[in-house]
């Protein structure tokens, strides 16, 4: 009943925050959008206890690879609505010339936002494929209005090209569901991953490398695997940096779940050495086009979203190689330290005003403690020991080059050494130099400092310490992918 | 059932080389009613309540809603009525004609199984998904760019034909539940992509760039 | 093919006698959508005794060809009739002679543009330029029916072709298209509405009229008695598409035959009188369209034929 309660909960907060319009009722929007979160992420916790029941009926259920992706979407939902508060009191009070956004959209935030973490919680809460199909679109429509949060033509392009590129990717998903749904025909098997995984002997392997394929590009797409990234920097860098937050952390882990379901029927079927390879390919070229674009990047909104599409290569190549503890584990960390980061960034832009990387100078000192932490996160995120994502990617190269795939690995350590330079260069960049006098200094909210500081602790504890119930689920969720433990 | 997929592949190339927006939106709705009917054929009874409820719904989202709803967002928008590609229509024609028969040849490569549907089928799911491709890419309006989309669906959904009876309704429902909102959010974006530019035309959005 | 002289009779009579009268139809269907009376039915019959009265003249220009060739085309078209099953059998068959029923055609669109070209007029070469370019592009889809038709019935004969319905008992929608495809072809050959307008002198819109201005007397009645055997020519070819005339000849089937063709005749008349005609850029891509239809119905006769 917890899973029902917790897709249903924010879907029905979110029609009825849907009435709720005007511009002088935000703040019970805000409040609705805290209650939602909340709820979700008490229902997400009490699930760990045991006695409570993770399954409602054969569709909607949770297994250790589910509840992982839930209880990172939760903690991240119910930090970022915390964050909301201060966020959007600041943002809708800009000194700015042009007064601020016009009415729009933005009474749409808070229903949105609660749709997408009902379409969220559907996606991981089920195996069912084409209710994973279902789950994952609407996690698309649901964050588009976010996307264009800031109504100007830049945030109009952003919206368009994420809506129309993830559309058609994600309708190739639903065709590559078909073809799997195909290879299984005349065997009696539902369109549940148990039940391919079940009768994995029998099933066509044709079909089913067809429909990997297809599922690899379509969910890929929306997962900002390179070539299918283009939107990915536009909406991430145009969005309301909250969004962002969710957009990085969250919403990309969907569709690399998606994926990882895909993977498990392939691995069942013995088709694990072509999946891995397509997996690594793609992994490798995001790498390399993330290297390439973070290099060049002048907007340190948009190199964040490159780091994403560097992450989600990390991830894909991780599952490509066979090293499924350590990719998990890359989920966390990496979803925990973009989250940060992208937080931080959305103070930064409050208080310069510009996304531009050679505008912001002195940040260590201008803003101490946002500087301290983006620092932390800066570090973490270009993989630099004692932080969780250098601990994650450390875990992938050795049991990728346990499991003999050298090359790729070379070539992970390559870029993963480009992306490190580039990286810290801009971000030193920006975090040193003399303390500037800004126009728009503003007293800083404690409600804006409390999701960071969380993360930035999470993700320096997880770099020294994995508690042992962790392993234990993590392997838990790393075994349903079939990978060596 | 041949019939209505001939007509399906029939109205595809009837948007491919029509210039004008109404007559492609009409004939991306007559595409969704012919596609709609599809599947109550495939029962063995007429009075079959999963093919029933599921033909009335599709049929009432594809025929009616969408279309109507993009009829709305073309006379709000106060959009040319012309298509304006940027591949002429004889072009595109010519590339319909080689897409069906790349469709058609590779037909061997795709020995599904596909009772109670005719063998047709493939080809015409293959060669509507890739002229709904074709249609994205050529075409700069963004209301040509959702009907492009819509005919991808459409031939999505012509593929899951065949197995759509390993479908519960829900799922159906929901896959079309996110066309409809799909659709909706997209005509949403339209009418403020006319608003802020005057005009439609996709290429106009291409201000967000890695190097300035 | 033994000589029954009944089938032969009847065969030229329709030949020869009836196909100016369904000219006349189309241009009743015509006149009755703007609501006047239209010409009489049988006006056709008083221009061609009226011109082949006169005396003709000939520019000074012109050679033997401009003199030899609209008797010749209109042979050619008779030529061509015996081959097309009309009432009954076709008067004369072989196999392949689907071909040669195409060459003839094609001959006789060859000699009206030489014709033309003869004349020395630049007017007359546009008009015949432009019945090249359209020329071409119906002629390919032309060739491509015949093929799909081969390869539908398997017959190699057009009297064996429209015997399908004793091969299939149930209509494919092979047919349809390729009747759709064939009309168009129809309107494109025979300069009906959509693609040129038979009764406009305009040079911006004239594509066949122009080529035939030097023509006068007993020439232009040939001209002209050829051109209404070509459009019964192919409205019979669409109607068999339809629906074939099979089994031997009676009043009955007679009766039923000439039905379907002022059916048909009837159609054209509608079609002309609801469409404007198109721009002149836009009539290839008509005839694309038209091509990538046949070809859809050869891809799906073969796959037809292969499962």
């Amino acid at each position: 009943m917890i899973l029902l309660f917790l897709i249903t909960i924010p879907a029905l907060l979110g029609v009825a925050t849907l009435f709720i319009s005007g511009e002088e009722k935000r703040k019970t929007r805000r409040r609705i959008l805290m209650l939602g979160a909340s709820l979700h992420f008490a229902g997400t916790l009490s699930l760990y206890f045991s006695g409570v029941s993770r399954k409602w009926n054969d569709y909607i259920l949770l297994d250790p690879l589910g509840l992982l992706f839930l209880s990172i979407t939760s903690l991240l939902f119910f930090l970022v609505a915390i964050y909301s508060f201060g966020y959007f009191y600041k943002e809708h009070k800009p000194p700015t010339k042009e007064g601020g956004t016009k009415e729009g959209v933005r009474h749409l935030y808070t229903p949105c936002m609660l749709f997408f973490l009902s379409a969220m919680s559907l996606t991981t809460m089920t195996t069912h494929l084409g209710l994973l199909w279902v789950g994952i679109e609407a996690t698309t429509l649901a964050t588009a209005p976010l996307i264009y949060y800031h109504h100007h033509e830049q945030a109009l392009e952003a919206t368009w090209k994420y809506l129309l590129i993830c559309s058609v990717g994600i309708a190739l998903a639903l065709l590559g569901v078909f073809f799997i749904a195909a290879a299984g025909k005349g065997s009696g098997v539902d369109l549940f991953v148990e039940s391919f995984v079940e009768k994995a002997a029998i099933l066509n392997p044709r079909w089913l490398r067809i429909g990997f394929i297809l599922i690899l590009v379509g969910f890929g797409t929306k997962m900002g695997l390179a070539p299918m990234h283009t939107w990915l920097p536009d909406a991430h860098s145009e969005a309301p940096s909250p969004v962002s937050a969710l957009l990085s952390g969250a919403l990309l882990n969907a569709a690399f779940l998606g994926i990882l379901r895909c993977y498990q029927i392939c691995f069942a079927a013995h088709l694990a050495d072509f999946a891995g390879t397509l997996l690594t390919l793609f992994g490798l070229v995001s790498l390399f086009v993330a290297a390439v674009f973070i290099t060049a990047q002048r907007d340190y909104k948009r190199m964040l979203a490159y780091s994403s599409v560097e992450h989600m290569g990390i991830l894909s190549l991780g599952i490509g190689v066979g090293a499924g503890f350590g990719s998990l584990l890359h989920v966390i960390s990496h979803s925990l330290t973009k989250c940060l980061l992208f937080l931080l960034a959305g103070q930064i832009v409050l208080t310069y005003r510009t996304k531009k990387t050679t505008e912001v100078h002195g940040l260590l000192r201008t803003l101490p403690m946002t500087g301290i932490l983006f620092t932390i996160g800066g570090l973490a995120i270009v993989g630099f020991p004692p932080f969780s994502p250098f601990l994650s990617e450390f875990l992938i190269l050795k049991e990728g080059f346990a499991a003999g795939h050298s090359v790729a690995m070379a070539f992970y350590l390559i870029f993963l050494g480009i992306i490190f330079v580039s990286m810290s260069q801009i971000l030193f960049g920006m975090l040193q130099g003399e303390k500037r006098e800004l126009p728009h200094k503003m007293e800083r909210t404690y409600l804006m400092m409390v999701a960071p500081v969380f993360l930035a602790a999470a993700i320096f504890l997880f770099g020294f310490y994995l508690p042992a119930p962790m392993v234990v689920f993590l392997n838990s969720a790393a075994k349903l992918l079939g990978g060596p433990l | 059932m041949e019939w209505l997929i001939t007509g399906i592949i029939l109205t595809s190339f009837v948007v491919l080389g029509s210039s004008r927006l109404a007559s492609s939106i009409r004939m991306v709705a007559l595409q969704g009613g012919l596609l709609s009917i599809l599947p109550v054929l495939s029962r063995p009874s007429f009075f079959d309540l999963h093919g029933l409820t599921l033909f009335i719904i599709s049929f009432f989202i594809k025929t009616v809603a969408i279309p109507v709803f993009l009829f709305r967002s073309l006379k709000q928008a106060k959009i040319q009525k012309e298509v304006e590609p940027i591949v002429s229509l004889h072009l595109s024609l010519v590339g319909g004609g080689a897409i069906l028969v790349m469709a058609f040849a590779s037909l061997r490569a795709f020995p599904l199984p596909t009772a109670p549907f005719p063998p047709l089928i493939i080809p015409a799911a293959l060669t509507t998904v890739l002229i709904g491709f074709f249609l994205l890419v050529s075409r700069t309006k963004a209301i040509t760019q959702v009907i492009g989309f819509l005919i991808l669906e459409n031939g999505v959904f012509l593929f899951g034909m065949t197995i759509i009876s390993d479908f519960p309704l829900t799922v159906e429902m929901g896959v079309l539940l996110d066309l409809l909102v799909g659709v909706f959010v997209m005509g949403i974006i339209i009418y403020h992509i006319n608003k802020t530019f005057d005009h439609i035309d996709t290429q106009a959005l291409s201000k967000l760039r890695d190097v300035e | 093919m033994e000589f029954d002289p009944v089938l032969w009779g009847l065969h030229l009579f329709l030949l020869l006698v009836a196909p100016p009268f369904f000219l006349g139809v189309i241009a009743k269907t015509k006149g009755w959508f703007v609501g006047r009376n239209g010409p009489p039915l049988l006006q056709l019959y008083y221009d061609l005794f009226k011109l082949f009265r006169k005396g003709a003249v000939y520019s000074k220009t012109t050679s033997s060809i401009f003199r030899m060739a609209p008797a010749a085309i209109f042979i050619l078209l008779i030529f061509a009739g015996l081959f097309l099953p009309i009432g009954g059998a076709a008067l004369l068959y072989f196999r392949g002679d689907i071909i040669l029923f195409a060459y003839l055609l094609g001959f006789t669109r060859f000699l009206l543009i030489l014709a033309a070209m003869d004349t020395g007029s630049s007017f007359e070469g546009m008009g015949a330029s432009r019945e090249v370019t359209f020329g071409a592009l119906s002629e390919l889809a032309f060739f491509l029916l015949l093929v799909v038709l081969v390869v539908t019935t398997g017959a190699l004969s057009l009297n064996g072709i429209f015997q399908w319905e004793s091969l299939h008992s149930t209509f494919k929608p092979v047919f349809l298209l390729l009747f759709f495809s064939f009309f168009l072809i129809l309107l494109t050959e025979n300069s009906r509405i959509p693609i040129d307008d038979p009764a406009t002198h305009l040079e911006l819109t004239m594509i066949h009229e122009v080529m035939i201005l030097d023509t006068s007397g007993p020439d232009l009645g040939f001209i002209l008695y050829g051109a209404s055997i070509k459009l019964f020519l192919f409205m019979t070819f669409a109607v068999s598409l339809l629906w074939p005339q099979t089994g031997g000849w009676s009043w009955f089937s007679l009766g039923f035959f000439l039905l379907k063709i002022l059916g048909v005749a009837v159609a054209i008349g509608v079609v002309e009188s609801s469409n404007a005609r198109l721009r002149l850029i836009k009539i290839p891509q008509l005839l694309i369209a038209n091509f990538v239809v046949t070809i859809f119905a050869l891809l799906v006769a073969i796959f037809g034929r292969a499962l």
